[in-house]
């Protein structure tokens, strides 16, 4: 129930304001400036904290109620999906592959997204952004547990699964994400906003939710479905924070334009970056489609962000300055993405292969640019090596870049044959980039961006081996102690989907549930 | 113009809430996707409250429009009554 | 395709997570609250130090003097991971919502002895910014305590004091209106009477350590504020007054309290016990605070009761001596 007031009758918003904004006080036994030392360093001017509009007028009773109504019903269907074997209903087992990249990389950020908005939360003097930022905080905690508890029954049946906390710290490809959510959560409390609040939540997470979701119904996953759309029910109010935020603080003061404009430029580019997991995973990895990553960027980025960024417009925010250089990948980012993951499968956490011709043929239509001329030779060359017995698995460790430590696989922009190489020295060394805009970020911070933990260097440093590794010791196999390192168990986490006990199992399994035994 | 959406689940609970946006906005496009329904709308979307009493046949609080949203797109105008979407531009 | 699998019994390939298994020393199937909970707090490789405290790694052990080997020892005995948290939570908003539609509806406020009314207003309002303040400090502690268990918990913590603050408001506008409210500010602003516990309040916003704090405001200060307030003042002595509607009212905060006190002493036994060096300082903890609360609680108390406060305060101070005992710390 909302809350109820007697005598004098308040509307929502005054009822909201003394419910929040009225409980703060200025305090005078101590220093503004000792009580919350993060709020100026960053450069970021803000001159009326009462000014902020609150999202969403949620109080804690009513947050309770709602909150346990759809955990009751999403455990339900967790529980339900568990007793009755779900996974076997899914429409082929490579599916599952897809939950594997969720929780290895992004239920992770969940939690991390639980912290950070405590910590943003109890950084900002203002009230209002205090109360939508701890809510969010908890709300994020929510997420992660809820997939947890629902991939958990995964776990227990197939592979891919089983260390994923670990693997999220150490595995080559998924220091992507990691570190993505680490640069945010080390800025100060501001860019965190627009790059969680705004630049993440309400600019793509639509991207990531929504056809992952809906993908997840369309191939059969009931679990996944479940905790996907009831975590998008708290995201509408994570997102209307994130706009919210935008607007005052542009509100409060011209100077903060820049600023804004230079994060939004940057955040929009890494989120993105980070999303390309998200394109091989509709265009590549779940059976049944239902839109391709193409189709869906042009839905949820170009047409919704452009009528966002018309909309911020008038304070002086313009398009972010990528999206020229997205709107030429999207062509290629899912097919340059699952090719290079098919190269180095022996050393991830799930299964690839190649896509069958059904599959090519839409491929072919939804990139009819692109997928016929640049990447479907490239797929039956391979399918033709490995029918002879050659398949090929690459060993040789890929140059990754110093910002958004994806390998060296994106083009030229205006050219798909060509990889994009861009560096820069700083201090003596010089440092790789996949792109303009990653090089661009770097030398803006670079003081930041030369701590970053790269997994391909930490590999080479030795750092990720076993201890008591002896590297200099005969015969020794590089591949086998980091995959040892990760506790990625060879033949059993990687390598094709083909031949993999996923497959075997799945295929028993199902069998003996459609069979009277 | 610039669209506005709200995407809700599918179910019983929301059967009635789509049907009252939708005689609200008659400017609006349906999108049934997997489990999921998506509204769009040029500028400006409206969510009012009696027409979703009308047809629940009870009380109805706006917040609890949260159980079942997805997603949502546009500025938000909310008090007890209604609940607007809209782009100013 | 729909089949019908409620038949088939696969054997599974594990039970749980490697984190855990690895954890509890088997891999066997664990609760909810512990397959949420343990291990979830990245330990090491991060990319980058926090931009806002450069000395630091974004999750560190450096900002509380505590050591522990194993911070996930901080187990919370309620067992709430978020969907426990939410459940307990409804079923209590529940309750207080038919409280305060019985009340109201009763007109009990009216039935209220006006010297009472006014006494809980005087009392009760101001605290609204007390659990406001409570809000921030677990907030704090959620951000920035080491270890996963200790964060989650102190992230409910934090908000149930912001629903404690709202049902406060609401107390304050059922009992006298929004005049009500912006007398209680002031009063907490420049009334003589509360500067000690508003002071008490400023100070800890300034403590850094997480565990200090989590000393600091969820055992000391609230470990007597709530048995003063609510059990002792508004259970018995309002009520005995002709005030049981505002018992009515606060039953959540009794409610609260005694089940929010189990996590408080578990967390801080298990620190207390690691070492005879963790004892110590949060002994020093305790022993720099302790008598600050209580000096800064002694005249809120006579706001409701007058002369009765200080051997209201004694009593309540045995209690809390006890309580203190437990976790292994004296007053």
């Amino acid at each position: 129930m909302d809350m109820q007031v007697a005598k004098k009758k308040l509307g929502l918003k005054e009822k909201y304001q003394v419910m929040t904004r009225d409980l703060n006080w200025t305090p005078t036994y101590q220093k503004m400036e000792d009580i919350y030392p993060y709020v100026h360093y960053e450069g970021i001017k803000i001159h009326d904290w009462d000014r902020w509009e609150d999202p969403f007028r949620l109080t804690m009773d009513a947050y309770w109620k709602y909150q346990a109504e759809k955990e009751k019903k999403l455990y339900a269907i967790i529980d339900a999906y568990a007793q009755n074997n779900g996974h076997l209903n899914v429409t082929d087992a490579r599916y599952i592959n897809t939950v594997k990249l969720f929780l290895t990389g992004v239920s992770p950020l969940e939690y991390m997204a639980h912290r950070g908005f405590a910590h943003v939360g109890r950084a900002f003097p203002g009230p209002g952004p205090r109360v939508a930022c701890l809510m969010q905080s908890l709300d994020e905690m929510r997420h992660f547990q809820t997939q947890v508890h629902a991939i958990s029954n995964y776990n227990k049946y197939y592979n891919g699964f089983h260390d994923f906390r670990q693997w999220h710290d150490r595995v080559w490809y998924l220091s992507v994400p990691k570190s993505f959510f680490d640069d945010a959560i080390t800025a100060g409390p501001f860019e965190f906003m627009v790059a969680i609040g705004f630049s993440f939540e309400y600019v793509l997470t639509n991207l990531l939710f929504v056809p992952f979701v809906s993908g997840a119904a369309y191939n059969g996953d009931m679990g996944t479905m479940a905790y996907g759309f009831s975590a998008q029910s708290d995201e509408a109010r994570h997102m209307t924070l994130g706009l919210e935020v935008i607007k005052f603080i542009l509100e409060q003061d011209p100077d903060n334009l820049p600023i804004v404009q230079r994060w939004i430029d940057k955040w929009t580019w890494r989120g993105y970056r980070v999303l390309t997991l998200v394109a091989m995973m509709m265009d590549y990895m779940l059976p049944k489609r239902t839109m391709s990553w193409k189709e869906a960027w042009e839905i949820y980025f170009e047409e919704n962000g452009g009528a966002l960024f018309r909309d911020l417009s008038r304070y002086g925010i313009r398009m972010p300055k990528c999206a020229e250089t997205i709107r030429f990948e999207k062509d290629h980012l899912s097919h340059q993405a699952w090719c290079t993951f098919y190269n180095y499968t022996a050393a991830t956490a799930f299964h690839t292969w190649i896509p069958t011709e059904d599959e090519m043929q839409w491929l072919s239509a939804k990139y009819p640019d692109s997928f016929d001329k640049y990447y479907r030779p490239r797929w039956e060359f391979w399918r033709e090596q490995a029918a002879k017995g050659n398949r090929f698995y690459n060993t040789t460790l890929p140059m990754l870049c110093q910002t958004c430590q994806i390998p060296m696989l994106f083009t030229e922009p205006g050219d798909p044959t060509k990889i994009c190489y861009r560096e820069t020295d700083y201090k003596g060394m010089k440092y790789h980039f996949c792109s303009d805009h990653c090089k661009e970020i770097f030398e803006h911070e670079p003081e930041k961006y030369v701590q970053a933990w790269l997994p391909v260097h930490q590999i080479y440093q030795g750092n990720c081996f076993p201890e008591g590794t002896d590297p200099s010791a005969e015969g020794f196999d590089p591949l086998k102690a980091v995959l040892q390192w990760y506790n990625v168990v060879h033949g059993r986490d990687n390598l094709d989907f083909d031949g993999s006990e996923d497959q075997r199992n799945f295929a028993a399994w199902r069998a003996q549930a459609t069979r009277n035994v | 113009m610039s669209t506005v959406f709200i995407a809700f689940q599918t179910n019983e609970e929301t059967r009635p809430i789509i049907e009252a946006i939708v005689e609200d906005n008659p400017h609006a496009r349906v999108n049934e996707a997997p489990a999921m329904v998506k509204i769009d709308a040029d500028g400006r979307l409206i969510v009012k409250r009696s027409s979703i009493e009308e047809r629940l046949g009870r009380e109805f609080d706006l917040q609890e429009l949260h159980v079942n949203l997805i997603s949502l797109s546009g500025n938000i105008e909310e008090d007890e009554d209604q609940f607007v979407l809209v782009w100013k531009n | 395709m729909q089949i019908d699998l409620r038949t088939v019994t696969i054997k599974p390939l594990r039970q749980t997570f490697d984190h855990i298994a690895r954890y509890l020393g088997a891999d066997k199937p664990v609760s909810r609250y512990l397959e949420g909970s343990i291990g979830i707090q990245p330990k090491d490789i991060f990319h980058y130090r926090p931009t806002w405290e450069p000395e630091r790694e974004i999750f560190d052990e450096g900002r509380t003097k505590i050591r522990m080997k194993d911070w996930d020892a901080l187990k919370d005995p309620r067992q709430f991971y978020y969907g426990a948290y939410t459940s307990a939570r409804a079923r209590q908003q529940d309750t207080a919502e038919a409280n305060f539609d019985f009340v109201e509806s009763r007109g009990l406020v009216e039935a209220l002895p006006d010297e009472v009314r006014q006494a809980a207003v005087a009392l009760l309002v101001p605290l609204r910014h007390l659990a406001w303040g409570a809000n921030m400090n677990n907030a704090a502690v959620c951000a920035y305590a080491y270890g996963g268990m200790a964060a989650q918990a102190a992230i409910y913590q934090s908000m149930d004091q912001l629903g404690i603050a709202q049902y406060l408001t609401r107390i304050g506008l059922l009992l006298g209106d929004v005049e009500a409210l912006s007398a209680g500010k002031q009063a907490w602003m420049n009334d003589p009477v509360w500067q000690p516990l508003r002071r008490y309040v400023e100070d800890s916003f300034v403590v850094k350590d997480p565990f200090e704090l989590h000393t600091v405001q969820n055992l000391v200060l609230d470990g007597l504020l709530y048995p003063l307030v609510y059990d002792t003042i508004v259970d018995q002595i309002f009520a005995a007054r002709g005030g049981a509607a505002i018992a009515m009212l606060t039953q959540f905060m009794t409610q609260w309290s005694a089940e929010t006190r189990k996590w408080v002493d578990a967390t801080l036994k298990a620190i207390v016990t690691e070492s005879a060096e963790n004892r110590g300082i949060v002994q020093a903890w305790v022993d720099a605070w302790l008598p600050r609360a209580k000096e800064a609680l002694l005249p809120v108390a006579a706001i409701a009761v007058s002369e009765q406060a200080p051997a209201l305060l004694d009593e309540v101070m045995e209690g809390f001596a006890q309580r203190l005992a437990k976790i292994g710390l004296s007053a």
